[in-house]
Protein backbone atom coordinates (compact mmCIF):
# COMPACT_ATOMS: atom_id res chain seq x y z
CA UNK A 1 0.00 0.00 0.00
CA UNK A 2 1.07 3.46 -0.90
CA UNK A 3 0.36 5.58 2.68
CA UNK A 4 -0.46 9.09 1.34
CA UNK A 5 0.16 11.84 4.37
CA UNK A 6 -0.08 14.94 1.89
CA UNK A 7 -3.07 15.97 4.10
CA UNK A 8 -1.55 14.97 7.65
CA UNK A 9 -1.89 18.44 8.85
CA UNK A 10 -5.46 18.41 8.50
CA UNK A 11 -6.47 14.95 10.16
CA UNK A 12 -8.14 14.47 12.93
CA UNK A 13 -8.13 12.23 15.64
CA UNK A 14 -10.02 9.14 14.32
CA UNK A 15 -8.22 9.31 11.09
CA UNK A 16 -4.69 9.15 12.30
CA UNK A 17 -3.88 5.19 12.36
CA UNK A 18 -4.58 3.81 15.93
CA UNK A 19 -1.80 4.41 18.38
CA UNK A 20 0.36 6.30 16.15
CA UNK A 21 1.17 3.32 13.84
CA UNK A 22 3.09 4.09 10.72
CA UNK A 23 1.09 1.54 8.23
CA UNK A 24 3.48 1.44 5.37
CA UNK A 25 7.40 0.94 5.38
CA UNK A 26 10.05 3.21 3.11
CA UNK A 27 8.27 6.72 3.83
CA UNK A 28 10.99 8.08 6.48
CA UNK A 29 11.82 9.79 2.88
CA UNK A 30 8.80 11.88 2.69
CA UNK A 31 10.00 13.26 5.91
CA UNK A 32 11.68 16.49 6.06
CA UNK A 33 14.26 16.62 9.26
CA UNK A 34 16.95 19.14 7.87
CA UNK A 35 14.82 22.05 9.23
CA UNK A 36 16.75 21.27 12.42
CA UNK A 37 20.38 22.11 10.44
CA UNK A 38 22.14 25.46 11.55
CA UNK A 39 25.35 25.14 9.42
CA UNK A 40 25.06 23.24 6.18
CA UNK A 41 28.29 21.19 4.31
CA UNK A 42 30.13 22.77 1.72
CA UNK A 43 32.08 20.61 -0.38
CA UNK A 44 35.47 21.91 -2.57
CA UNK A 45 35.66 19.50 -5.65
CA UNK A 46 38.83 20.52 -6.27
CA UNK A 47 40.18 18.94 -2.84
CA UNK A 48 37.95 15.92 -2.97
CA UNK A 49 39.61 12.18 -3.91
CA UNK A 50 36.32 10.45 -4.21
CA UNK A 51 37.10 8.36 -0.90
CA UNK A 52 33.68 8.41 0.14
CA UNK A 53 33.77 8.34 3.77
CA UNK A 54 31.53 10.95 4.03
CA UNK A 55 28.88 9.05 2.29
CA UNK A 56 30.26 6.01 4.45
CA UNK A 57 29.84 7.86 7.28
CA UNK A 58 26.72 10.34 7.17
CA UNK A 59 24.39 9.38 9.90
CA UNK A 60 21.30 10.40 7.90
CA UNK A 61 22.51 8.93 4.14
CA UNK A 62 22.41 12.96 3.11
CA UNK A 63 25.34 12.44 0.49
CA UNK A 64 24.00 12.38 -2.53
CA UNK A 65 26.43 9.90 -4.43
CA UNK A 66 26.39 8.62 -8.39
CA UNK A 67 28.37 6.78 -10.20
CA UNK A 68 30.52 5.82 -7.25
CA UNK A 69 30.91 9.94 -6.82
CA UNK A 70 30.07 12.22 -4.51
CA UNK A 71 27.89 15.02 -6.30
CA UNK A 72 25.27 16.88 -3.63
CA UNK A 73 24.21 16.46 -0.01
CA UNK A 74 20.41 15.92 0.47
CA UNK A 75 19.98 19.13 2.23
CA UNK A 76 15.79 18.00 3.16
CA UNK A 77 17.57 15.34 5.76
CA UNK A 78 21.11 16.71 6.59
CA UNK A 79 21.23 17.95 10.21
CA UNK A 80 24.36 19.99 9.82
CA UNK A 81 26.12 17.57 12.86
CA UNK A 82 29.34 17.90 10.68
CA UNK A 83 30.23 14.37 10.63
CA UNK A 84 31.18 14.52 7.13
CA UNK A 85 33.35 17.53 7.70
CA UNK A 86 35.34 15.38 10.84
CA UNK A 87 35.88 12.61 8.91
CA UNK A 88 36.88 13.79 5.33
CA UNK A 89 40.72 12.95 5.35
CA UNK A 90 41.70 16.15 3.17
CA UNK A 91 39.53 18.63 4.45
CA UNK A 92 37.30 19.05 1.31
CA UNK A 93 34.46 19.37 3.14
CA UNK A 94 33.61 22.95 5.73
CA UNK A 95 30.58 23.64 8.18
CA UNK A 96 28.96 26.96 6.49
CA UNK A 97 26.80 28.67 8.63
CA UNK A 98 23.04 28.03 7.55
CA UNK A 99 22.26 30.88 5.19
CA UNK A 100 25.20 32.76 4.87
CA UNK A 101 25.52 33.02 1.65
CA UNK A 102 22.41 34.78 1.57
CA UNK A 103 23.07 38.26 0.16
CA UNK A 104 21.08 40.14 3.17
CA UNK A 105 23.26 37.76 5.35
CA UNK A 106 26.39 38.86 3.95
CA UNK B 1 -24.66 -25.48 27.41
CA UNK B 2 -22.40 -23.56 29.61
CA UNK B 3 -21.70 -25.95 32.35
CA UNK B 4 -20.23 -24.09 35.64
CA UNK B 5 -18.54 -26.05 38.66
CA UNK B 6 -18.66 -24.75 42.57
CA UNK B 7 -14.86 -24.41 43.51
CA UNK B 8 -12.92 -22.99 46.72
CA UNK B 9 -9.84 -21.59 45.95
CA UNK B 10 -7.99 -18.19 46.42
CA UNK B 11 -8.58 -15.38 43.84
CA UNK B 12 -5.50 -15.24 42.49
CA UNK B 13 -5.79 -19.02 41.49
CA UNK B 14 -9.01 -18.02 40.47
CA UNK B 15 -7.42 -15.27 38.26
CA UNK B 16 -4.65 -17.95 36.95
CA UNK B 17 -7.37 -20.06 35.98
CA UNK B 18 -9.15 -16.75 33.63
CA UNK B 19 -6.19 -16.15 32.07
CA UNK B 20 -5.51 -19.97 31.29
CA UNK B 21 -9.03 -20.37 29.93
CA UNK B 22 -8.30 -16.57 28.06
CA UNK B 23 -4.78 -18.08 26.30
CA UNK B 24 -3.22 -15.55 26.30
CA UNK B 25 -0.15 -15.97 23.58
CA UNK B 26 2.24 -14.79 25.51
CA UNK B 27 2.75 -13.62 29.79
CA UNK B 28 5.78 -11.78 31.23
CA UNK B 29 5.54 -11.19 34.48
CA UNK B 30 7.91 -10.99 37.77
CA UNK B 31 7.00 -11.96 40.97
CA UNK B 32 5.59 -9.71 43.88
CA UNK B 33 3.67 -9.95 46.94
CA UNK B 34 0.94 -10.61 46.92
CA UNK B 35 0.58 -10.82 43.02
CA UNK B 36 3.08 -14.09 42.94
CA UNK B 37 0.53 -16.84 42.96
CA UNK B 38 -1.04 -15.46 39.78
CA UNK B 39 1.90 -15.98 37.70
CA UNK B 40 3.22 -18.70 39.92
CA UNK B 41 0.16 -20.93 38.91
CA UNK B 42 -0.05 -19.38 35.78
CA UNK B 43 3.68 -20.89 35.04
CA UNK B 44 2.09 -24.01 36.57
CA UNK B 45 -0.49 -24.42 33.76
CA UNK B 46 2.02 -23.91 30.94
CA UNK B 47 4.74 -26.41 32.39
CA UNK B 48 2.17 -28.94 32.30
CA UNK B 49 1.18 -28.08 28.78
CA UNK B 50 -2.19 -27.46 29.59
CA UNK B 51 -2.11 -24.00 28.03
CA UNK B 52 0.51 -22.97 25.29
CA UNK B 53 1.51 -19.38 26.15
CA UNK B 54 5.35 -18.14 25.73
CA UNK B 55 6.16 -17.44 29.35
CA UNK B 56 8.56 -14.85 29.46
CA UNK B 57 10.85 -14.46 32.49
CA UNK B 58 12.42 -10.95 33.34
CA UNK B 59 14.12 -9.35 35.57
CA UNK B 60 12.01 -6.82 36.48
CA UNK B 61 8.03 -5.19 35.92
CA UNK B 62 9.94 -2.70 33.90
CA UNK B 63 10.76 -5.28 31.81
CA UNK B 64 7.42 -7.58 31.82
CA UNK B 65 5.67 -4.62 30.64
CA UNK B 66 8.34 -3.70 28.12
CA UNK B 67 8.17 -7.14 26.88
CA UNK B 68 3.93 -7.52 27.20
CA UNK B 69 4.02 -4.10 24.65
CA UNK B 70 6.75 -5.85 22.58
CA UNK B 71 5.04 -8.91 21.83
CA UNK B 72 1.39 -7.30 21.95
CA UNK B 73 2.50 -4.80 18.85
CA UNK B 74 3.63 -8.04 17.44
CA UNK B 75 0.32 -9.18 17.25
CA UNK B 76 -0.06 -11.50 20.55
CA UNK B 77 -2.86 -11.92 23.01
CA UNK B 78 -0.74 -10.53 25.96
CA UNK B 79 -1.07 -11.09 29.55
CA UNK B 80 0.68 -10.36 32.88
CA UNK B 81 0.15 -9.44 37.01
CA UNK B 82 1.58 -7.14 39.27
CA UNK B 83 1.10 -5.21 42.45
CA UNK B 84 2.46 -2.36 44.53
CA UNK B 85 5.98 -1.34 43.93
CA UNK B 86 5.71 -3.52 40.89
CA UNK B 87 3.23 -1.27 39.47
CA UNK B 88 4.97 1.98 40.20
CA UNK B 89 7.85 0.74 38.36
CA UNK B 90 5.77 -0.15 35.37
CA UNK B 91 4.26 3.38 35.40
CA UNK B 92 6.11 4.97 32.73
CA UNK B 93 5.42 1.40 29.97
CA UNK B 94 1.24 1.86 31.30
CA UNK B 95 1.77 4.66 29.29
CA UNK B 96 3.26 3.88 26.41
CA UNK B 97 0.63 0.34 26.39
CA UNK B 98 -2.14 2.52 26.18
CA UNK B 99 -0.83 5.55 23.98
CA UNK B 100 -0.01 2.44 21.36
CA UNK B 101 -3.30 1.38 21.87
CA UNK B 102 -2.63 -2.10 22.49
CA UNK B 103 -5.00 -4.51 24.51
CA UNK B 104 -2.68 -6.24 27.12
CA UNK B 105 -4.81 -7.65 30.38
CA UNK B 106 -3.14 -7.17 33.71
CA UNK B 107 -3.98 -8.21 36.61
CA UNK B 108 -2.83 -6.09 40.01
CA UNK B 109 -3.34 -7.26 43.62
CA UNK B 110 -4.24 -3.78 45.01
CA UNK B 111 -1.26 -3.41 47.55
CA UNK B 112 0.05 0.12 49.59
CA UNK B 113 3.35 1.58 48.61
CA UNK B 114 6.42 1.70 50.68
CA UNK B 115 7.85 3.87 52.65
CA UNK B 116 7.40 2.75 55.21
CA UNK B 117 7.21 -0.94 53.59
CA UNK B 118 4.36 -2.79 54.02
CA UNK B 119 3.25 -5.63 51.68
CA UNK B 120 -0.97 -5.42 52.65
CA UNK B 121 -4.06 -3.95 51.04
CA UNK B 122 -4.78 -0.65 50.21
CA UNK B 123 -5.41 1.01 46.64
CA UNK B 124 -2.46 3.34 46.80
CA UNK B 125 -0.88 1.65 43.99
CA UNK B 126 -3.95 1.42 41.28
CA UNK B 127 -5.23 4.73 42.14
CA UNK B 128 -1.67 6.12 41.12
CA UNK B 129 -2.14 4.58 37.85
CA UNK B 130 -5.70 5.71 37.32
CA UNK B 131 -4.58 8.41 34.83
CA UNK B 132 -2.31 5.78 32.78
CA UNK B 133 -5.05 5.18 29.94
CA UNK B 134 -6.03 2.00 31.10
CA UNK B 135 -9.37 0.68 31.73
CA UNK B 136 -9.58 -0.27 35.35
CA UNK B 137 -11.81 -3.01 36.53
CA UNK B 138 -12.00 -3.76 40.76
CA UNK B 139 -13.26 -6.98 42.12
CA UNK B 140 -14.98 -7.41 45.73
CA UNK B 141 -14.44 -11.01 45.28
CA UNK B 142 -12.54 -14.16 44.29
CA UNK B 143 -15.65 -14.48 42.11
CA UNK B 144 -15.77 -11.29 40.38
CA UNK B 145 -11.78 -11.54 40.69
CA UNK B 146 -12.12 -14.46 37.81
CA UNK B 147 -15.22 -12.60 35.75
CA UNK B 148 -13.87 -9.44 35.70
CA UNK B 149 -10.27 -11.11 34.21
CA UNK B 150 -12.43 -13.16 31.62
CA UNK B 151 -14.94 -9.72 30.53
CA UNK B 152 -11.46 -7.93 30.19
CA UNK B 153 -9.98 -9.46 26.91
CA UNK B 154 -13.43 -8.90 25.42
CA UNK B 155 -13.40 -5.38 26.51
CA UNK B 156 -9.71 -4.69 25.78
CA UNK B 157 -10.09 -6.13 21.81
CA UNK B 158 -12.64 -4.56 21.04
CA UNK B 159 -12.19 -2.87 17.99
CA UNK B 160 -14.17 -0.03 19.32
CA UNK B 161 -11.89 -0.09 22.35
CA UNK B 162 -8.08 -1.11 21.90
CA UNK B 163 -6.91 0.20 25.10
CA UNK B 164 -5.47 -2.19 27.81
CA UNK B 165 -7.41 -3.35 31.25
CA UNK B 166 -6.36 -3.70 34.25
CA UNK B 167 -8.44 -6.10 36.26
CA UNK B 168 -7.74 -5.40 40.34
CA UNK B 169 -8.28 -7.45 43.24
CA UNK B 170 -7.66 -6.69 46.70
CA UNK B 171 -4.36 -7.64 48.39
CA UNK B 172 -4.43 -10.91 50.91
CA UNK B 173 -8.22 -9.77 51.39
CA UNK B 174 -9.10 -11.67 48.12
CA UNK B 175 -5.61 -12.65 46.96
CA UNK B 176 -5.12 -15.37 49.25
CA UNK B 177 -8.54 -15.54 51.25
CA UNK B 178 -9.95 -18.96 50.12
CA UNK B 179 -13.44 -18.35 48.50
CA UNK B 180 -16.64 -20.09 47.37
CA UNK B 181 -16.57 -19.55 43.39
CA UNK B 182 -18.56 -20.74 40.06
CA UNK B 183 -15.95 -21.69 37.22
CA UNK B 184 -17.21 -21.73 33.76
CA UNK B 185 -16.02 -24.48 31.95
CA UNK B 186 -13.38 -24.33 29.52
CA UNK B 187 -15.18 -23.94 25.76
CA UNK B 188 -17.21 -22.08 27.01
CA UNK B 189 -14.93 -18.82 27.63
CA UNK B 190 -12.78 -20.02 25.02
CA UNK B 191 -16.01 -19.25 22.95
CA UNK B 192 -16.78 -15.87 24.94
CA UNK B 193 -13.69 -14.92 24.59
CA UNK B 194 -13.25 -15.79 21.07
CA UNK B 195 -9.70 -15.23 18.29
CA UNK B 196 -7.50 -11.91 18.90
CA UNK B 197 -7.12 -10.48 15.58
CA UNK B 198 -4.20 -8.02 15.45
CA UNK B 199 -5.11 -4.63 13.66
CA UNK B 200 -1.51 -3.71 12.93
CA UNK B 201 0.84 -6.63 13.77
CA UNK B 202 4.63 -5.96 13.60
CA UNK B 203 4.72 -9.74 12.43
CA UNK B 204 3.04 -9.57 9.76
CA UNK B 205 5.38 -10.26 6.54
CA UNK B 206 2.57 -8.95 4.40
CA UNK B 207 2.45 -5.81 5.71
CA UNK B 208 4.83 -3.59 7.39
CA UNK B 209 4.36 -1.17 10.27
CA UNK B 210 5.87 0.65 12.31
CA UNK B 211 4.87 1.36 15.86
CA UNK B 212 6.11 3.57 18.33
CA UNK B 213 6.81 6.78 16.23
CA UNK B 214 7.41 9.60 17.10
CA UNK B 215 4.82 12.49 16.72
CA UNK B 216 6.51 15.55 18.17
CA UNK B 217 6.76 19.13 18.08
CA UNK B 218 4.04 20.38 15.93
CA UNK B 219 3.14 16.90 15.41
CA UNK B 220 -0.04 15.04 16.14
CA UNK B 221 0.14 14.12 19.89
CA UNK B 222 -2.64 16.21 20.89
CA UNK B 223 -4.63 14.54 18.03
CA UNK B 224 -3.44 11.03 19.83
CA UNK B 225 -4.57 12.04 23.02
CA UNK B 226 -8.20 13.23 21.87
CA UNK B 227 -8.16 9.58 20.03
CA UNK B 228 -7.56 7.91 23.11
CA UNK B 229 -10.06 10.25 25.00
CA UNK B 230 -12.47 9.19 22.50
CA UNK B 231 -11.79 5.37 23.14
CA UNK B 232 -12.06 5.20 26.76
CA UNK B 233 -15.28 6.94 26.33
CA UNK B 234 -16.61 4.37 23.88
CA UNK B 235 -15.51 1.72 26.31
CA UNK B 236 -18.34 2.60 28.90
CA UNK B 237 -20.67 0.97 26.44
CA UNK B 238 -17.94 -1.85 25.78
CA UNK B 239 -18.10 -2.54 29.19
CA UNK B 240 -21.77 -2.96 29.72
CA UNK B 241 -22.59 -4.55 26.98
CA UNK B 242 -19.79 -6.85 27.60
CA UNK B 243 -20.73 -7.09 31.34
CA UNK B 244 -23.96 -8.02 30.17
CA UNK B 245 -23.42 -10.63 27.78
CA UNK B 246 -21.13 -12.39 30.60
CA UNK B 247 -23.63 -11.88 32.72
CA UNK B 248 -26.09 -13.83 30.29
CA UNK B 249 -23.70 -16.74 30.56
CA UNK B 250 -23.06 -17.20 34.29
CA UNK B 251 -26.06 -16.20 35.93
CA UNK B 252 -24.09 -13.32 37.76
CA UNK B 253 -24.77 -10.10 38.06
CA UNK B 254 -22.73 -7.22 36.69
CA UNK B 255 -22.65 -3.52 36.72
CA UNK B 256 -20.15 -0.51 37.12
CA UNK B 257 -22.19 0.38 39.93
CA UNK B 258 -23.42 -1.93 41.81
CA UNK B 259 -25.68 -1.07 44.83
CA UNK B 260 -27.58 -2.44 47.92
CA UNK B 261 -30.53 -0.45 49.74
CA UNK B 262 -30.71 2.28 47.68
CA UNK B 263 -34.34 2.29 46.45
CA UNK B 264 -35.16 4.00 49.71
CA UNK B 265 -31.93 5.08 51.14
CA UNK B 266 -31.32 8.10 53.02
CA UNK B 267 -27.93 7.79 53.20
CA UNK B 268 -25.28 6.23 51.53
CA UNK B 269 -21.24 5.06 51.46
CA UNK B 270 -19.60 4.69 48.39
CA UNK B 271 -17.06 1.81 48.54
CA UNK B 272 -14.45 0.59 46.05
CA UNK B 273 -12.83 -3.28 46.65
CA UNK B 274 -13.50 -6.16 49.13
CA UNK B 275 -14.89 -3.91 52.10
CA UNK B 276 -17.83 -3.45 49.66
CA UNK B 277 -18.74 -6.79 51.65
CA UNK B 278 -18.30 -5.10 54.99
CA UNK B 279 -20.65 -2.29 54.01
CA UNK B 280 -23.37 -4.35 52.90
CA UNK B 281 -23.19 -6.48 56.08
CA UNK B 282 -23.24 -3.16 58.48
CA UNK B 283 -25.90 -2.13 56.10
CA UNK B 284 -27.85 -4.99 56.14
CA UNK B 285 -27.56 -5.33 60.14
CA UNK B 286 -28.60 -1.30 60.19
CA UNK B 287 -31.77 -1.89 57.44
CA UNK B 288 -33.19 -4.73 60.12
CA UNK B 289 -33.30 -1.83 62.95
CA UNK B 290 -35.04 0.46 60.44
CA UNK B 291 -32.50 2.76 59.07
CA UNK B 292 -32.31 3.65 55.77
CA UNK B 293 -28.47 3.12 54.73
CA UNK B 294 -27.38 2.52 51.28
CA UNK B 295 -24.02 1.30 49.77
CA UNK B 296 -23.15 1.92 46.07
CA UNK B 297 -19.84 0.04 45.42
CA UNK B 298 -17.48 1.15 41.66
CA UNK B 299 -16.67 -1.68 40.37
CA UNK B 300 -15.05 0.02 37.27
CA UNK B 301 -13.39 2.88 37.63
CA UNK B 302 -12.24 3.74 34.08
CA UNK B 303 -14.18 4.72 32.64
CA UNK B 304 -15.84 6.14 35.68
CA UNK B 305 -19.56 5.95 36.04
CA UNK B 306 -20.36 9.27 36.85
CA UNK B 307 -23.97 8.88 35.04
CA UNK B 308 -24.63 5.73 37.10
CA UNK B 309 -23.38 6.92 40.34
CA UNK B 310 -25.73 9.53 40.06
CA UNK B 311 -28.38 8.53 39.62
CA UNK B 312 -27.82 5.75 42.28
CA UNK B 313 -26.88 8.59 44.83
CA UNK B 314 -29.79 10.83 43.48
CA UNK B 315 -32.30 10.98 46.59
CA UNK B 316 -30.04 10.95 49.45
CA UNK B 317 -29.20 13.07 51.89
CA UNK B 318 -25.70 12.61 52.88
CA UNK B 319 -22.86 10.44 51.42
CA UNK B 320 -19.87 9.20 52.29
CA UNK B 321 -16.87 7.65 50.44
CA UNK B 322 -14.64 5.54 51.43
CA UNK B 323 -11.39 5.80 50.01
CA UNK B 324 -8.28 2.94 50.65
CA UNK B 325 -5.83 5.35 48.58
CA UNK B 326 -4.20 8.62 49.81
CA UNK B 327 -4.37 11.83 47.13
CA UNK B 328 -1.95 14.11 49.26
CA UNK B 329 -2.91 17.67 49.70
CA UNK B 330 -6.01 17.56 47.20
CA UNK B 331 -9.29 17.67 48.88
CA UNK B 332 -9.79 14.14 49.98
CA UNK B 333 -8.82 10.91 47.79
CA UNK B 334 -9.21 9.52 44.73
CA UNK B 335 -12.84 7.91 44.89
CA UNK B 336 -13.88 10.89 46.80
CA UNK B 337 -12.73 13.36 44.17
CA UNK B 338 -15.02 11.23 41.43
CA UNK B 339 -17.63 11.21 43.27
CA UNK B 340 -17.83 14.93 44.51
CA UNK B 341 -17.39 15.72 40.72
CA UNK B 342 -19.97 13.62 39.64
CA UNK B 343 -22.66 15.11 42.19
CA UNK B 344 -21.87 18.33 40.52
CA UNK B 345 -24.31 17.97 38.16
CA UNK B 346 -27.32 17.03 40.70
CA UNK B 347 -29.60 20.13 41.17
CA UNK B 348 -29.48 19.14 45.35
CA UNK B 349 -26.60 19.38 46.87
CA UNK B 350 -25.67 16.53 48.38
CA UNK B 351 -23.52 16.75 51.52
CA UNK B 352 -20.23 14.42 51.40
CA UNK B 353 -17.49 13.30 53.90
CA UNK B 354 -14.26 11.15 52.76
CA UNK B 355 -13.41 8.49 55.36
CA UNK B 356 -9.83 7.61 54.35
CA UNK B 357 -9.69 4.07 55.70
CA UNK B 358 -7.59 0.77 55.67
CA UNK B 359 -4.32 1.63 54.35
CA UNK B 360 -1.04 -0.54 54.48
CA UNK B 361 -3.88 -3.12 55.46
CA UNK B 362 -5.34 -1.30 58.65
CA UNK B 363 -8.18 -3.50 59.42
CA UNK B 364 -11.37 -2.32 58.48
CA UNK B 365 -13.84 -3.58 61.27
CA UNK B 366 -17.85 -3.27 60.64
CA UNK B 367 -17.77 -0.97 64.28
CA UNK B 368 -15.87 1.96 61.66
CA UNK B 369 -18.10 1.20 58.84
CA UNK B 370 -21.40 1.34 61.44
CA UNK B 371 -19.80 5.05 63.29
CA UNK B 372 -19.70 5.97 59.06
CA UNK B 373 -23.50 5.18 59.20
CA UNK B 374 -23.77 7.41 61.92
CA UNK B 375 -22.41 10.32 61.17
CA UNK B 376 -24.28 9.97 57.72
CA UNK B 377 -27.78 9.61 59.52
CA UNK B 378 -26.76 12.73 62.22
CA UNK B 379 -25.55 14.95 58.76
CA UNK B 380 -29.04 14.02 57.22
CA UNK B 381 -30.65 14.79 60.27
CA UNK B 382 -29.05 18.00 60.57
CA UNK B 383 -27.53 17.56 63.84
CA UNK B 384 -23.92 17.67 62.71
CA UNK B 385 -22.04 19.31 59.66
CA UNK B 386 -19.94 17.27 57.49
CA UNK B 387 -16.39 17.06 58.72
CA UNK B 388 -14.67 17.24 55.43
CA UNK B 389 -11.25 14.43 55.67
CA UNK B 390 -11.59 11.97 58.23
CA UNK B 391 -8.75 8.66 59.00
CA UNK B 392 -11.31 6.62 60.04
CA UNK B 393 -10.35 4.75 63.06
CA UNK B 394 -7.30 5.99 63.41
CA UNK B 395 -6.05 6.69 66.83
Amino acid sequence: MSWDVSKIGEWKNDEFPRGAVIPDSGNSRDYVTGGWRSERPCRDDAKCTQCLFCWIYCPDSAVNVADEKVTTFNLDHCKGCGVCANICPVDAITMVPEGCELPEVK
Amino acid sequence: MPKQKTIAATGNVLVAEAMRQCAPDMMAAYPITPQTTIVEEFAKFVANGRVHTEYVTVESEHSAMSACIGASAAGARVMTATSSQGLAYMWEELHIASGMRLPIVMANANRALSAPINIHCDHSDIMGARDTGWVILFAETAQEAYDNTIMSVRIAEHPDVLLPVMTTLDGFITTHSIDRAEVMDDETVSAFVGQYVPENALLDPERNVTHGAFAGLGGPYFEFKHSQRLAIERSRDVVKSVGAEWSEISGRPFGMVETFGMEDAEVAIVVIGSTAGNARHVARGLRAQGMKVGVVKVRCFRPFPYAELVQALSGVKAVAVLDRAESFGAEGGPLYLEVRSALYDLATRIPAVDYIYGLGGSDVKTELIERVFNDLADIAAGTAEPAGLVYLGAR
